[in-house]
């Protein structure tokens, strides 16, 4: 529909590159009315995030997150299902992830990152199972639901952190520290192989690669399989799908599985790969920016890798901003809050004075 | 479990339940009005954090209510505007001003106050005080009736009667005035409204204002009432609980009050045993704190009734050309 207003990569890249600044442009107004300065902010942002390969080690860790629960919102996005469940999905992964690295003693760190990659996904798919269950055949809003159970699974790793996994001897709801044969190989030691020199420090590890391994794989299942098209038919029109003979209830099944599934994975980054034990609230609400992350990558499992890097980079610099200034680390989640705003709600705002210069200049051309 | 015990539980559900009646019933117009509104919980919280704030301020917490209103209005018509004016997704507008008011309410906490994200506490006339109806102490050695009056409804705050007053009015709105008729057709038949030569989307705008009104209260209540100053998150998901009761209700006003009653019951039994002991098992007190969130995906999924929402929820109207 729009694309026969305006060209493609206008719809792809200029729409949410405008409201991306917008958001920007009010973020640093923000800034400016609680007294500090925008551009040394930014400075301090650019810095801490892409100034030092420290700074990249953290920017890729969070990229990393990023990718993951971006990619879980935009498969969800693509049958038209809006999950917000990726925060507690992705908790819950976490246990699975925990669950698998305590208590199996594996030989090393690869076999051990394939075994809590299939655990986490299991554990994020199953949290994932019963509202799409209850979407599909109760027809309960998905989004109701899904935010129900991020509170139920904050719960739920509460009560498993300070009553069953808690060592009897540590005070704080966390698990043991897993084995150290379990590290995952960072980007220093990874880098390092090629001769490239890499912070030691950095938690980036190499799950950053799974997860652009995970995107290239969801390109291929959306587009170049039988199983993606039905997802997408039954996203772009519901009763058209059904004429065509796709079952409705399957693909909320499958859609919501696989969302589910890539929103746990994104555990083993930040548990296995960061603190190497299980926490409370492991996830830091990267469930929830991967909403942002989706609607600005157009819930294309190529087009989130970019919007991933960016949020990477605003979440390592917010925390830079945190430290050196007065500047809270929630300004974070006002820029994610206008950029889903911008990007998703206000798209008209953006889309129609846009449409209409093309418009023009194509009479004249 | 004696009456005092019952009394306390009973006392403390009228006050929990009040935000979330308030929510509720501010859920109700905007969604009869066809425009679904997830954004509950971060007028909530915008509402609770400005109220706080000026109240603090000022020392007065009528000026803070007024606050807590403005603040909640403005988020009502962000969401007006991205979802009525320019026909936005609404699911999408709405999360994100859950997100703008609990990162902006942390980061303007912050800059005034610097202590953490926090408003200093209350005192005096920053908060609402107790108020106590007549003849409280004159009925209260009557059986039932006199505990139910003196203790449970008398002293409460002047929202508490001001939230259980707009019940019955929203009643008379929604099902005896002619903007109620209106409204409710506009949530059901956008079409047929504009047919008749009435603006659909000024109608659609006047319901948010009411519910942004409504949160505002709501949010003042919790940070002025309930509480004494404002802390981060401190709407703790009641937004969202509100529009499980909302769909409860099948967004009607009396069972919109029902419905949060009954929530507001199981918060005040998690306050009061965090680990409540049935007999044969002890429910540790996550359990209880994720009961509100259970029940409500057990309500969702339709086993109390079929629960159907306004026909035009959620789908932006497109005037004919």
């Amino acid at each position: 529909m729009s694309s026969t207003r305006m060209p493609k990569w206008a719809d792809v890249l200029l729409v949410p590159l405008f409201s991306l600044l917008i958001a920007f442009a009010i973020s640093a107004l923000v800034i400016l009315a609680i007294g500090e300065d925008p551009v040394e902010a930014l400075v301090i942002m650019v810095r801490g995030s892409l100034g030092s390969t420290y700074g990249w080690g953290y920017t890729l860790y969070y990229t990393t997150n990023f990718l993951l629960t971006g990619l879980a919102v935009a498969i969800a996005f693509q049958a038209r299902l809006f999950n917000i469940g990726g925060e507690g999905q992705a908790l819950i992964g976490g246990l699975g992830v925990a669950l698998v690295c305590l208590f199996i003693p594996w030989p090393n760190w690869w076999t051990a990152m394939i075994a809590a990659i299939l655990a986490s996904a299991a554990f994020g798919a199953l949290w994932a199972a019963i509202p799409a269950f209850l979407q599909a055949k109760r027809g309960s809003h998905i989004v109701i639901t899904t935010i129900m159970f991020n509170f139920i699974a904050a719960s739920v790793m509460n009560y498993m952190l300070s009553h069953v996994l808690r060592p009897p001897t540590a005070m704080d709801p966390a698990t043991a520290r897993f084995d150290d044969v379990l590290r995952l190989p960072r980007l220093h030691d990874i880098l390092g192989l090629v001769g490239i020199e890499f912070s030691r420090s950095g938690p980036a590890n190499i799950m950053l690669f799974v997860a652009l391994l995970f995107c290239g794989l969801a390109y291929m299942l959306m587009w170049r399989t039988r199983l993606g098209f039905e997802i997408r038919a039954f996203g772009q029109s519901e009763p058209a799908a059904h004429y065509a003979g796709i079952s409705g209830v399957k693909i909320i099944m499958v859609a919501m599985l696989i969302s589910g599934a890539l929103a746990g994975t994104m555990a083993v980054n930040s548990v296995m790969g960061g603190p190497q034990r299980l926490v409370l609230n492991a996830v830091e609400g990267a469930g929830f920016i991967g909403i942002a992350v989706a609607l600005m990558g157009r819930s294309h499992p190529i087009g989130i890798i970019a919007p991933a890097l960016l949020f990477g980079f605003l979440y390592q610099g917010g925390g830079e901003l945190a430290i050196e200034t007065t500047i809270p680390r929630e300004m974070i989640i006002v820029i994610q809050a206008l950029v889903i705003m911008f990007t998703g709600a206000l798209d008209n705002m953006v889309r129609q004075p846009l449409e209409a210069v093309f418009l023009r200049l194509r009479r004249r051309g | 479990m004696d009456l005092a015990t019952i009394v306390q539980i009973l006392e403390s559900t009228l006050r929990l339940a009040t935000p979330l009646l308030f929510a509720c019933l501010a859920g109700l117009f905007s969604e009869r009005a066809g425009i679904v509104d997830i954004g509950l919980e971060g007028k909530l919280l915008i509402a609770a954090f400005f109220s706080a704030a000026i109240a603090f301020v000022t020392g007065s917490a009528w000026l803070g209510l007024l606050a807590g209103i403005a603040a909640s209005v403005v988020f009502s018509l962000i969401h007006g505007i991205a979802s009525i004016t320019f026909r936005g997704n609404q699911l999408i507008s709405g999360v994100a001003i859950n997100f703008l008011a609990s990162g902006m309410s942390v980061v303007i906490a912050q800059s005034w106050f610097r202590q953490g994200g926090r408003t200093p506490s209350l005192m005096g006339e920053g908060r609402f005080p107790p108020l106590e109806l007549p003849f409280a102490d004159a009925v209260a050695d009557v059986p039932v009736i006199g505990p139910l009056y003196s203790e449970i409804l008398s002293g409460n705050s002047i929202l508490v009667f001001v939230g259980l007053l707009a019940v019955p009015a929203t009643w008379w709105v929604l099902y005896r005035s002619r903007f109620g008729l209106r409204m409710r057709a506009v949530g059901e038949n956008p079409a047929a409204v504009d047919t008749a030569g009435i603006s659909v989307v000024r109608l659609r705008y006047y319901a948010i204002l009411i519910a942004g009104v409504l949160c505002g209260i709501g949010g003042a209540y919790l940070s002025t009432s309930l509480a004494a100053g404002f802390v981060r998150e401190m709407s703790a998901g009641r937004g969202y609980i509100a529009l499980a009761a909302l769909i409860f209700a099948k967004w009607r006003p009396w069972q919109a009050l029902f419905a949060v009653l009954l929530f507001g019951a199981l918060e005040a039994i998690a306050n009061r045993w965090p680990n409540l002991d049935l007999g044969f098992i002890t429910l540790p007190n996550q359990v209880m704190t994720a009961l509100p969130y259970i029940l409500t995906v057990i309500i969702l999924a339709g086993f109390v009734g079929k629960a159907i929402p306004p026909r035009a929820g959620g789908e932006p109207y497109v005037k004919e050309r």
